[in-house]
């Protein structure tokens, strides 16, 4: 799903590459967490997946594309293969819950028929049957984020990418998100999370990826958040 | 394509930048009437010239008492030569279209008429006027092929082509129209600026919407259409503004004041204005379409 090929992302005037020289497979149907601390990579790896960044050296691979050979119009079909969260929701303010997952079919072209169906069953997916005509702002945190997974997952991406979901969340929250991730997970699509939250990580037991000054320090599969420190 | 959708894109886009889309509207407006204007002097130049120059003559002063010019030495001009001035004159046909000869007491007659208000008659007598060939050419740009072979010959006082004054009045109407069309293309760029700058502020405040459209995977053409679509829509109006300008100042300025108060001339007909009109909308949608593409490619890429 996922191949990183000796990949060094060196931004605009930094001395310190963001990634130096990393190399790492995702496969189909994986979770995988991605930890570290602060500035050591994660958010820019995630970039480079979703082609919002080029590496400055070496090769990304998402769903059998090299990204440095895809030719700019055919990002836009790339990105319809991917779902993406962020810690901050990312919502349209003056769109109800229903509008704004609708938007982001009828921004890909869909047939208003076709959304007309798949909204209501993704917000049930969610959970978020019965506050379809809601405003952001009349919903909490964690049904903002899901409004948001909504979104994301209404076109049955392939893959997930969540940047620090949970990371504005009271933890009772986080672990809704988590369970809505980890069956989004189990409906076959690959999912890739950085976090900073140890209690999910150490719970879920799952793959887990750690950064550190943009190199890959630990991978292991079931996982937790550090080593016993 | 969800037709309905970008129309409540575009709208929504119209009404949340309402007061930059009407400065955009009457920049474009201003610009493209002025450069239509511009225009228009131009095609009321070129049909003045079609009108005079069609009536302009050579004509051919000859000899008489008083004349002092060296090739009237000889004394008033001779039956023979005149005779000879008209043959050659007949040989130069086709370029020599029509030959009149106004004798001394048809000029007296003219002159008499043409200053029939003013003292001065009374003090000119009949044989102070010079008789003279007025000659008409089928190309008026080739008047100097007659005064090379007739002026300086003998019997002829001097040979003087009208066209020349005409001509200074057209350059005078020439460089007019030249500083409108400098105004009117620094006013043009103005509005491309102004466009630019409209744009990048709509971009602006759709940012979010835009990041998102793209993290979905819209294409440039839906994210970048909304935006090209007000820009046109603004364009467009502006520049139909600018045409029911072009079309009052037809119909109210040249037919019925100016076509009024100059009936000796001709002016610009409507085949003028509608070859016009079309050109002004296509300046404003070339510059709508030059404005969108620096700036969307600027701003919203994916
Ligand atoms: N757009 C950018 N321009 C320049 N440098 C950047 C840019 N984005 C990130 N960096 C730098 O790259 C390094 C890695 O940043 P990144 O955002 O990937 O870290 P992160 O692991 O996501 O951190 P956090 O946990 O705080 O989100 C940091 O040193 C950061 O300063
Ligand atoms: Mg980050």
């Amino acid at each position: 799903m996922i191949l990183l090929d000796r990949v060094t992302k060196l931004y605009a005037n930094q001395e310190r590459p963001a990634l130096d020289e990393v190399s790492l497979e995702i496969e189909k149907g994986e979770f995988v967490f991605l930890v570290g601390p602060s500035g050591s990579g994660k958010s820019t790896f995630l970039r480079l997946v979703l082609r919002e960044e080029r590496p400055t050296k070496g090769q990304v691979w998402v769903a059998g594309k090299e990204l440095n050979r895809l030719s700019n119009w055919k990002i836009p079909a790339l990105r319809r293969q991917i779902g993406t969260v962020f810690q901050d929701f990312r919502l349209l303010p003056n769109k109800t819950v229903a509008e704004n997952v609708a938007f982001a079919l009828e921004v890909i072209g869909k047939p208003a028929a076709h959304i007309r169906k798949v909204v209501p069953e993704v917000l049930e997916v969610v959970g978020l049957e019965g506050k379809e005509e809601r405003r952001p702002d009349e919903l909490s945190g964690g049904e903002q984020q899901r409004v948001a997974i909504a979104r994301a997952f209404v076109n049955r991406p392939i893959l997930l990418i969540a940047d620090e979901p949970t990371g504005n969340l009271d933890p009772g929250t986080s672990v809704g998100i988590m369970k809505l991730l980890d069956r989004i997970n189990q409906l076959g699509t690959t999912v890739v999370m950085s976090t900073h939250d140890q209690a999910i990580v150490d719970q879920m037991r799952r793959r887990v990826i750690e950064l550190e000054g943009g190199h890959v320090v630990r991978d292991q599969s079931r996982g937790v958040y550090g080593y016993a420190r | 394509m969800r037709a309905n959708f970008v129309a409540s894109e575009v709208s929504s886009g119209i009404r949340r930048n309402l007061t930059m889309t009407m400065a955009v509207i009457i920049t474009v407006a201003v610009s493209l009437g002025l450069f239509g204007a511009s225009m228009l002097v131009r095609a009321q130049v070129s049909t003045m010239k079609d009108f005079w120059y069609d009536k302009v003559e050579v004509s051919i002063f000859l000899c008489g008492k008083g004349s002092d010019t060296p090739s009237c030495a000889g004394g008033p001009v001779t039956g023979a030569q005149r005779d000879q001035i008209k043959a050659d004159l007949d040989s130069l046909k086709p370029l020599v279209d029509s030959v009149y000869y106004e004798s001394q007491a048809e000029a007296f007659a003219r002159f008499q008429e043409q200053f029939k208000n003013s003292p001065i008659v009374d003090n000119v007598k009949p044989t102070a006027l010079p008789e003279s060939f007025r000659v008409k050419l089928s190309d008026p740009t080739k008047y100097d092929v007659v005064a090379s072979a007739f002026a300086g010959r003998p019997g002829i006082e001097q040979v003087n082509d009208q066209r020349k004054i005409l001509d200074k009045f057209f350059q005078l109407l020439g460089g007019l129209q030249l500083i409108a069309l400098l105004i009117a293309l620094s006013m043009l760029v103005v509005t491309v600026l102004l466009i630019a700058n409209t744009m990048r502020v709509a971009a602006f405040s759709r940012r979010r919407e835009t990041s998102i459209m793209r993290l979905v995977g819209a294409s440039n053409f839906y994210i970048q259409l909304p935006f090209l679509l007000e820009a046109a829509v603004a364009a467009g109006i502006g520049a139909i503004l600018a045409v029911v300008g072009l079309v009052f100042v037809k119909i109210i300025v040249i037919d019925q004041v100016l076509a009024q108060s100059f009936q000796f001339t001709a002016f610009v007909g409507w085949d003028a204005v509608l070859a016009i009109a079309p050109l002004m909308i296509l300046v404003g949608v070339g510059l709508a379409a030059i404005a969108a593409f620096f700036t969307l490619r600027k701003y919203l890429r994916v």
